[in-house]
């Protein structure tokens, strides 16, 4: 089966712009219409592994009116496993839909 | 904002992080919890309220330890899937526990549920093993019991004389041959057991004592709590001055445990005995069941025997064997050296009164060797069966209660479908997805074991509350050891695979594909989604009616023994034991000391009459002797026998038919005259004319024959229990009788509550002579006790089949309101179709009534089964007796019929447009 596919979830997020921790399990919850769910102590220490690896990269900002806060953007290398693991995915999904899609035809 | 900071510092300061990275991680979870509260505030929520929505967010502290610590080790570079296939197994079953441990805690309903169910069910399976392991598993706390062999007669039949005790296998004589002739045992032990009287006079004090071989003690491996325990120097026949050794919980009850007991006396039977050592707390004897309050050795009886000791007599049958097998020997060998010394052992012990036939059958008579490493015990013969079927029953009512819980898990994996399929798209392994269920279902199966355990506890103690009635104390150590636990722990697997692995087999078949688009679920339910909750309520059905049937057949049989008519009015009857053997009376003194005491008891107020008799009906004693006929003295069958005084046949309500009563006209000097009952008549007299017939009993060798003349004819009664069918009785006249002893039974009749006359009595006794000991019994309490086993059965069989009715039809109830559910937008076209009301109900009816019809029919085979394995204990009826069959399918039907009318109402109210819009 699919292995990494949490990962797979948050390096897309983080693909167009930088978004700090909360951000990321805001957008996640909400686009899984709530049946994907991180909380605290599973969706930090992702990411902090995921730094560890240099797929993505922890910055702490402060903007003008803002309070500092540590915000996460892809690195190159992440842009590169972003790349495989997408196609990876399709490539699984299709496969999906080739079994599943033809049983219900 | 709240202040997270010392908070989260705590739950990661045992990470021991470097100072700036700690910091570094508390600020940005600050920045985490202080959005997640902000937005809670804005949309409403309380201050108090949202911190808390906030912090459900940090979940455990060890789930936030435990996940940074893998995110900070050095080197850590293994991918995080929230179920994905573990790298150790370890870690990933412990992730296992602690979703399960959250999964159980938010749906805190379903848990309780079948936490609590699983806990009675698991206890009541528990309770009853834990005493059939008692009774009959467990070995005797002595040292290799696994040695221990019991030596009695292998067939004894027509054996006569006395027998006494609990375990009446041998004579004194003939254990003193045993004993002394045997070469296969490393020592050999014989015990008795008699109660014992501790009071001087008035009302009697009886305790249990345990007569035992002076090699009882040190072959068993028993050693003393206090003081010492017998030796063979203590049990020497003519023994004057032996010793006393109290039981531990004799010694705590009556002493307090007072360690300075050794060297005072009791009083036993009028005799002073010298405490000598207390037995250790686990011994209880070797009878399971039974447990005693002291112990004499075994010539001691021929003090305290009074004037017929059984000590001496060859015909005294009190005593019980066991052998310890030599190294090296085994039973089979014991039991040919026995057979082998038995010719001449008991032509040696042959007693000399008695008659040729009794001589005949005693010669015949062959010693053998039975290995018993669990003891001895009249409770395990009559209680073991009964415990099986006890056991079977409550493991009935076990899968039952398994199979709701199982629908009621289908019923969740359906709603959490979703869940399943996010986390296989996700990348969770099927086999991961079934472990996770399956250790949820374990967690929940072990909680419902431990509370199970604490009912076992509380419901064992109540069993062994039921069965101990009245006199008959029944000592169980209910100690639970590695069986019982094993068992419980075994049941608790058993019972999660059972009603654990069809949901988690359903839950990962899940496709996601299908369940993930948004209204995966077609118009009409799919069948094969019921599939298995169906069979399941089939089966719980079949199972139940089994139950049920079991529980009428128990219950009427003990309603059977209670109305049952014994041919006697036993209410208003107290007997009184009156024991006269203090006041060392004469042979010549005793007759007028009979008279005495019998009239001044009828005097007593509320006493309406009054008698004396040697057996009281249905006590479970008896007396029976040949009856022979005719001038040639033909032997013609075996009569039980009473010898009452006048009025016996009017305290027990019983009308004379034919002839007359006895009266004070029939004393030792009038010709010997006889009462018989009907079957007596039909049975011995062979339907002749009973007044002025005679007959006689066959008398021992050298004794003289005595003629009775029958002088009247009663109804048939029962005699020995309520369960055995009338036989044929011969009363004779206590005021003929030759040597009357020295103690007696009065039985009153009153129209006060028996119980009542209890302190007039004992007053009006201590008149007469206050040296005389009694004791009293209420008969139809003392009737009751006989009946203990089948109340026990009723009760309890009764008490399980309603349950199971009970849960197979909320089983029942639950799958049917699923269903309609479920089926809300079939059902919703079917009416905007056009379909009625009824017909509405007619579908869901319908579908209960397949299911019932299914489950009635295979349970009614497996009662009819079932029910022959209890035949032994059932009275009056047939084990496949129609109407209780016709009566439990009927009970059943109806409820479930009443559990699937509500749920096809409520299918029948829907709105077909609220229906259909809403999917």
């Amino acid at each position: 089966m699919k292995k990494g596919s949490a990962e797979l979830l948050i390096l897309a997020l983080v693909d167009t712009r930088a978004r700090h921790g909360y951000d990321i399990a805001k957008l996640i919850e909400h686009r899984s219409g709530g049946t994907v769910r991180f909380n605290i102590p599973s969706l930090y220490p992702l990411l902090y592994r995921l730094e560890k690896r240099g797929w993505i990269n922890g910055r702490w900002v402060e903007r003008p009116g803002e309070r500092r806060r540590r915000y996460y953007r892809l690195t190159a290398v992440g842009r590169r496993v972003l790349a495989e693991q997408r196609s990876g995915w399709d490539a699984f999904v299709a496969a999906i839909n080739r079994i599943v899609g033809a049983e219900r035809a | 904002m709240p202040e997270w900071r010392t908070d989260l510092r705590r739950r990661l300061a045992p990470l021991r992080l470097p100072a700036q990275r700690e910091q570094e991680i508390v600020d940005e979870l600050v920045d985490d919890l202080d959005d997640r509260y902000r937005e809670r505030r804005a949309s409403g929520a309380s201050e108090a309220e949202a911190e808390r929505l906030a912090r459900e967010a940090l979940d455990t502290n060890e789930v936030l330890r435990g996940a940074f610590a893998r995110a900070e080790r050095p080197g850590d570079l293994e991918p995080i899937v929230p179920g994905g296939g573990g790298r150790a197994v370890m870690g990933t079953i412990w992730q296992d526990v602690t979703y399960g441990f959250r999964a159980l805690k938010r749906n805190w309903g379903v848990t309780a549920v079948a936490v609590s169910t699983l806990a009675l069910g698991i206890g009541a399976n528990s309770a009853i093993f834990g005493l059939l392991n008692a009774v009959t598993l467990r070995s005797l706390p002595v040292v290799h019991p696994e040695s221990l062999t019991e030596i009695r007669i292998a067939e004894r039949r027509n054996a006569t004389g006395q027998f006494s005790g609990l375990r009446p296998n041998l004579t004194y004589p003939l254990w003193e041959k045993i004993s002394a002739g045997q070469t296969s045992f490393s020592g050999v032990v014989s015990w008795g057991n008699t109660t014992v009287n501790l009071t001087a006079g008035g009302q009697a004090r009886y305790v249990r004592n345990l007569w035992v071989s002076g090699t009882y003690f040190p072959v068993l491996g028993v050693t003393p709590e206090l003081g010492r325990l017998f030796g063979p120097a203590d049990d020497q026949r003519n023994c004057q001055t032996p010793g006393l050794v109290l039981s531990y919980p004799f010694w705590q009850r009556e002493f307090a445990g007072d360690r300075q007991v050794v060297g005072k006396t009791l009083r036993v039977e009028g005799h002073v005995f010298e405490i000598i050592g207390v037995a250790p707390q686990s011994f209880f004897g070797m009878e399971v069941g039974r447990s005693f309050d002291l112990s004499l050795p075994v010539c001691a009886e021929q003090i305290i025997g009074g004037e017929q000791p059984l000590l001496p007599r060859p015909d005294a049958w009190w005593l019980a064997a066991m052998g310890r097998l030599k190294p090296g020997v085994s039973a089979e060998q014991a039991a040919s050296e026995l057979q082998g010394l038995s010719a001449g052992i008991f032509q040696t012990t042959l007693p000399t009164k008695y008659s040729p036939e009794d001589a005949k059958s005693y010669l015949e008579f062959k010693l053998s060797a039975f290995p018993s490493p669990s003891g001895v015990s009249g409770l395990r013969t009559r209680y073991e069966n009964p415990l099986w079927i006890l056991l079977g029953i409550t493991g009935l009512v076990l899968v039952i209660a398994c199979a709701n819980l199982a629908n009621l898990l289908l019923a969740r994996a359906s709603a959490r479908a979703r869940e399943m399929a996010v986390r296989l798209a996700l990348g969770a392994s099927r086999r991961r997805l079934v472990r996770q269920l399956l250790v949820e279902s374990l967690l929940l199966s072990m909680v419902g074991a431990l509370a199970g355990v604490a009912v076992a506890q509380a419901a064992s103690r109540a069993l062994v509350a039921l069965l101990d009635a009245g006199r008959n104390i029944i000592f169980v150590n209910l100690q639970s050891d590695w069986r019982v636990l094993a068992f419980t722990a075994g049941l608790g697997v058993l019972t999660c695979l059972l009603f654990g692995l069809a949901p988690a087999l359903r839950a990962s078949r899940t496709a996601p594909g299908v369940v993930l688009k948004a209204a995966g679920r077609g118009l009409t339910a799919d069948r094969s989604r019921f599939g298995t909750g169906r069979v399941l309520v089939a089966t719980q059905v079949a199972l139940s009616l089994v139950l049920i049937v079991g529980a009428l057949l128990f219950v009427r049989t003990l309603r059977n023994l209670t109305t049952l008519d014994p041919g006697f009015r036993a209410e208003g009857v107290l007997s009184t034991q009156v024991d006269m053997q203090p006041l060392n009376l004469a042979l010549a003194q005793r007759a007028e000391i009979h008279r005495r005491v019998l009239e001044r008891v009828a005097a007593v107020p509320g006493v309406e009459s009054a008698a004396e008799a040697m057996v009281v009906p249905v006590s479970g004693n008896g007396w029976n002797e040949r009856v022979l006929l005719g001038t040639d003295l033909k032997p013609a069958g075996i009569s039980d026998v009473n010898r009452v005084s006048e009025g016996f046949f009017n305290t027990f309500g019983m009308t004379i038919l034919t002839g007359r009563d006895f009266t004070a006209r029939d004393t030792t000097s009038s010709p010997r005259v006889a009462i018989v009952n009907e079957a007596f008549v039909r049975e011995i007299l062979q339907g002749d004319k009973p007044i002025g017939t005679t007959f006689a009993f066959q008398p021992g060798t050298g004794d003289p024959v005595l003629p009775f003349e029958i002088v009247g004819l009663v109804r048939d009664t029962k005699y020995r229990n309520l369960r055995e069918t009338s036989g044929a009785i011969a009363y004779i006249s206590e005021a003929q009788a030759a040597s009357p002893e020295p103690y007696t039974i009065l039985l009153t009749r009153s129209s006060v509550p028996p119980a009542t006359l209890i302190g007039p009595i004992t007053r009006a006794l201590a008149e007469v002579s206050p040296a005389m000991i009694v004791d009293f019994d209420v008969l139809t309490e003392q009737i009751a006790q006989t009946l203990v086993l089948e109340r026990l059965m009723a009760t309890l069989a009764g008490f399980f089949g309603a349950l199971a009715g009970l849960l197979s039809v909320i089983g029942l109830y639950g799958i049917l309101s699923y269903m309609v559910a479920r089926r809300r937008s079939e059902i919703g076209i079917r009416m905007a179709l056009g379909a009625d009301r009824r017909a509405v109900i007619v579908l869901i009816v319908r579908e209960a009534a397949r299911l019932l019809a299914i489950g009635l029919v295979i349970g009614a085979i497996l009662a009819a089964g079932a029910a022959r394995t209890a035949q032994s204990l059932l009275f009056g009826l047939e084990p496949s007796d129609p109407a209780t069959f016709a009566a439990g399918v009927l009970a059943l039907a109806m409820v479930a019929v009443l559990a699937a009318y509500l749920p096809a109402r409520r299918a029948a109210r829907l709105d077909p447009l609220v229906a259909l819009r809403e999917d």
